[in-house]
């Protein structure tokens, strides 16, 4: 299989993940008690049967399961994600208009992750068993043992109540209406403590898996040749050693994204960064059902393109990559 | 005996037991050792720790965070080992027959345990538990059907390894059914991997009932460690023992598990040590 056909394979393979998604939120919608029409029977304070029919005749919901299922399709491949009963706007505006800010503060945390991560990793590789080495093991079993939320509320207790380093919650300062770089200033201010907050757990995982997959390809043949060739401890390291330990941190970090997703919906939370992850808060305490159920399905879609790019970028760094399945 | 004896050589498994027989204990005993409820008035709000009767001070509303935290104790332990075993049930089954059969059905088993790290699975969880309203029962069932590829996982593994052995074909050649096959011959061999992974899956889903909680996604009925953390938001920045206390009790328990598990992990499956 050519690099193209495993290309067009993935395609498939993400479209019909999409579609499994919203076949799969079109079946949770009826988990709720009740459907569209007895919650907006509700919003109006009245119902009788005939309005409750005419409500279900027009929303067909009185139609059998599999058009209804067709028609929910249909429906979100234009884009249709419902109305958010609160805000009665469009669901996919309301979420459009948030998305923004969670991928600047997701994106800041993976980077600050795989960053922090493969420079740590990098550390334990070279001297196994060294003082630094089970530096990084011991923090990994912390941070996998620490609720993320709390580890962010004891972030903002140190550094921004008793210290008062940092901003504690937002994304900008209420009323500075700063403009240009002192905004950006003040916006890169607010994201440190969120940020290093989701990218610690990440953090420590991709130290643990660059150790690992340093330590594999220090014994590979390349290596020994490159050493024999006689070219310096540091060059072999960094040359060959490191280059060909990242290929594998690429998959991880599309298989991690769904986890990030999952972690910043706390974070945001906890800091009150207007992302998604606040706005599916929102949602719940007000029942928003639509809106929630439109947050899964855009968080599952970006996920599953972002596993799509990760896996192109593998087949482009690694010549060895197998492209079956 | 060996087994026991392997496990406990491991320093951090034998704090990991200790620590959870700790918790354990207290869990289950919360109602013999505070005579009051967790949702019981004992005082002042928010006095700090020390003060006359109350070990650990009291919270927002003047309840004792002692009783809360000994309370929060079997809400975690609960769902954590509720939700584990549900998992293991459906990832059991399900990764028998994909591993035993193989074909068509493993293939769409591969699919769906895909999909599943595929998709955010905590906004999942949250849609569930929210939309089928949150309860104890919800939580568990919530999180049993978000963790049950992993298990599945696991488990297809080791039949697609143990299927073709010879005690497998023997057991064929003598006329036993595919299920006797599946739950006496193989099952019981492939039951240390399925161990470890649970051990390691009643901490995470400690950690997730309370992300749940502290989301306002827990029941609303009872006192978890999330929902202390959920609660004591506002009286964080006066009053630090109402959010360090809960978080650390959910740390020490998630680390006691993991290193049980750890500590299961060297002792059932010497091969893959180190």
């Amino acid at each position: 299989m050519n690099r193209l056909q495993f290309i067009a394979m993935r395609l498939v393979k993400t479209a019909l993940v999409t579609v499994a998604v919203v076949v799969l939120s079109f079946f949770l919608i009826r988990l709720a008690p009740g459907d569209a029409a007895t919650v907006m029977a509700g919003q109006s304070g009245y119902a009788d049967e005939a309005f409750m029919k005419n409500l279900r005749a027009e929303y067909g919901l009185d139609q059998p399961l599999p058009v209804q299922l067709a028609k929910y399709l249909g429906a979100v491949a234009h884009g249709d994600l419902g109305t958010s009963y609160v805000r009665r706007q469009p669901v996919l505006a309301v979420i459009l208009e948030r998305l923004p800010n969670t991928l600047l503060l997701d994106a800041f945390a993976l980077v600050v992750a795989i960053a922090g991560g493969v420079w740590l990793g990098g550390i334990a590789a070279r001297k196994p068993g060294s003082w630094g080495d089970a530096a990084v093991t011991v923090l990994a079993m912390l941070f996998y043992a620490v609720p993320q939320f709390w580890l962010g509320m004891m972030a903002v207790l140190v550094f921004a109540v008793w210290l008062a380093w940092l901003p504690p919650f937002g994304i900008e300062t209420m009323g500075a209406d700063f403009t240009g770089m002192a905004r950006l200033g003040d916006i890169a201010q607010h994201m440190i403590l969120p940020g290093m907050t989701l990218a610690l757990y990440f953090l420590a995982s991709y130290a643990r898996l660059t150790r690992t997959a340093m330590l594999e390809v220090a014994d590979a043949d390349f290596v020994k040749t490159a050493r024999a060739k006689g070219i310096s401890e540091r060059q072999v390291a960094r040359r060959h050693i490191l280059r060909n330990a990242l290929i594998p941190l690429v998959t991880y970090a599309g298989l991690q994204a769904s986890i990030l997703v999952g972690g910043s919906v706390l974070v945001e939370n906890v800091f009150s960064w207007p992302g998604i992850g606040t706005l599916a808060y929102d949602a719940v305490t007000a029942r928003d059902n639509p809106l929630l159920l439109g947050i899964f399905i855009i968080t599952a879609i970006l996920v599953s393109l972002f596993n799509l790019l990760t896996d192109i970028a593998y087949s482009i760094a690694d010549p060895r990559v197998e492209l079956g399945r | 005996m060996r087994f026991a004896r392997r496990f406990f050589s491991r320093p951090t498994a034998l704090i990991g037991f200790a620590l959870f027989a700790a918790i354990a204990l207290v869990a289950l005993l919360a109602p013999v050792i505070f005579a009051r409820g967790p949702f019981s008035i004992v005082g002042m709000p928010l006095l700090p720790p020390g003060a006359p009767g109350l070990l650990a001070g009291s919270d927002v509303l003047g309840r004792d965070m002692a009783v809360g935290l000994a309370y929060g104790a079997r809400i975690s332990l609960l769902v954590g080992i509720a939700s584990t075993l549900f998992a293991v049930g459906i990832g059991v089954l399900l990764g028998a027959v994909a591993g035993y059969y193989g074909g068509l059905v493993d293939d769409l088993l591969m699919r769906v345990t895909e999909f599943f790290q595929i998709i955010p699975s905590f906004v999942l969880l949250m849609v569930l538990v929210a939309f089928l309203q949150p309860s104890l029962g919800s939580t568990v069932i919530g999180i049993a059907l978000v963790t049950w590829p992993q298990v599945a996982r696991v488990v297809r593994g080791e039949f697609l390894s143990l299927r073709n052995r010879e005690f497998v074909q023997a057991a064929r050649t003598l006329g036993e059914s595919d299920a006797r096959i599946i739950f006496t011959q193989i099952l019981p061999n492939a039951l240390p991997p399925i161990v470890v992974v649970s051990s390691m899956m009643v901490g995470s889903a400690i950690l997730t009932e309370s992300a749940l909680s502290f989301l306002g996604l827990g029941d609303p009925n009872l006192l978890s460690w999330g929902s202390m953390i959920g609660g004591a938001r506002s009286a964080m920045w006066v009053a630090w023992w109402t959010t360090v206390l809960p978080g650390l009790s959910i740390m020490v328990t998630v680390l006691a598990l993991n290193f049980i598990g750890d500590g299961l992990n060297d002792a059932l499956n010497p091969r893959r040590r180190g």
